[in-house]
């Protein structure tokens, strides 16, 4: 990776922490508030009427009930493990094996020539 | 820092500012049982082809060199990652990032469409967030109206002079919008409005929608750009084999 890129990144990702940090300390009292609500709101203030989902969550039907919190949050983490796992392990072989490659290439260019050729 | 750096981060806080007064409201998929059976069942049919012809992208992808599967997961991961991030937005909710910007740029839209799918399979079931019934109303709009539109700008910018990080970043923001934008048409198709009927109802869920996921969209193009950046770092030799152009 090229060191220009390398700052690129850095100043992105500063960008992104920011933004993500910024509404969250600014809007003190904020409820940041669950998932489905404001569509559901929504579709409620067009009919004008309460509105009866025709389907309940397969999940919600077997317990009989909302999801609890913790555990949702919980779910939420493993679909965000999965995914950083199968990223970073990914990255971590194509780094790896960048530096081989390199490795490799810079090795073979040290060699004299007249030891290439007897290889050969 | 570069000038057009300065500037893009300037335009950055410019939006933020612009978005920290808007009401607040929650954005995401459309839930489970909120959509009359005809229209579930039509998205779903819509959705088929794309499906179909996801899956023999993918196979061909696969078959003419197994080496390419290691950016199939990476795209289908990075999905996986930033849909189950919910991240505050400046109108004081959360809502989450698609992710579908970087299968779209590296496999086409089609591709998506069945990396989207499987991440709205387990949100649907163990989440109860979208749902089995809106399944195919979310896939067309998350896992292929949103990737058509990135794999489209990214097609047509490539052609041009315009710089390719920003042509990823355009790509990949643009298309999480649009996505909202299409989840907003899709609301507004199954209740219109009494009075404005269907145009009406779109504005009012593009209103709940748009202002949430405008900041949140501007981080997805950011971290699209990191991943291909990394991509073309280490990466090269995959990316040469499902035909994508390094820098």
């Amino acid at each position: 990776m090229t060191a220009k890129n390398k700052k690129l990144i850095a100043i992105l990702l500063a960008i992104v922490v920011v933004m993500v940090a910024a509404p969250f300390l600014a809007l003190r009292g904020a409820e940041f508030g669950g998932s489905d609500d404001a569509g559901s709101v929504m579709v409620e203030e067009i009919k004008g009427e309460a509105y009866e989902p025709w389907f309940t969550p397969v999940l919600e039907n077997m317990i009989h009930g909302e999801i609890p919190g913790e555990i949702e949050s919980l779910i939420f983490c493993l679909q965000t493990g999965i995914g950083v796992g199968v990223i970073a392990f990914l990255m971590g072989r194509f780094y790896e094996r960048k530096k081989w490659e390199d490795g490799k290439a810079s090795a073979s260019a040290d060699v004299p020539d007249h030891v290439r050729v007897s290889e050969a | 820092m570069k000038r057009r750096q300065n500037q893009v981060v300037k335009a950055l806080l410019a939006l933020c500012a612009v978005f920290a007064v808007a009401p607040a409201a929650n954005a995401m998929h459309i839930m489970e049982g909120y959509l009359p059976p005809v229209f579930c069942v039509a998205w779903g049919v819509v959705c088929l082809p794309f499906l179909y012809l996801g899956f023999t992208v993918l196979n061909k992808n696969v078959k003419e060199n197994r080496k390419s599967m290691t950016l199939i997961a990476m795209a289908g991961a990075f999905v996986f990652v930033l849909s189950s991030l919910k991240i505050p937005s400046v109108t004081g909710s959360c809502s989450h990032m698609t992710g579908t910007g970087l299968g779209a740029i590296l496999f086409g839209p089609c591709a998506v469409s069945v990396l989207g799918l499987i991440v709205l399979v387990f949100q649907a079931i163990l989440l109860a967030h979208g749902g089995l019934t809106t399944l195919g109303a979310n896939c067309f709009s998350m896992a292929i109206a949103g990737p058509v539109l990135s794999w489209l700008i990214y097609r047509g910018l490539s052609k041009t002079n315009v710089n390719k990080k920003l042509t990823i970043f355009l790509a990949a923001a643009l298309g999480d919008i649009f996505t909202y934008c299409v989840t907003s048409l899709q609301l507004a198709m199954a209740y219109p409005s009494a009075e404005g009927g269907m145009m009406a109802s779109a504005v009012k869920f593009l209103g709940v929608f748009a202002p949430t996921q405008l900041p949140l969209a501007v981080i997805e193009g950011i971290l699209t750009v990191i991943v291909v950046i990394a991509l073309e770092s280490f990466a090269k030799s995959e990316l040469k084999m499902i035909h994508f152009k390094a820098e």
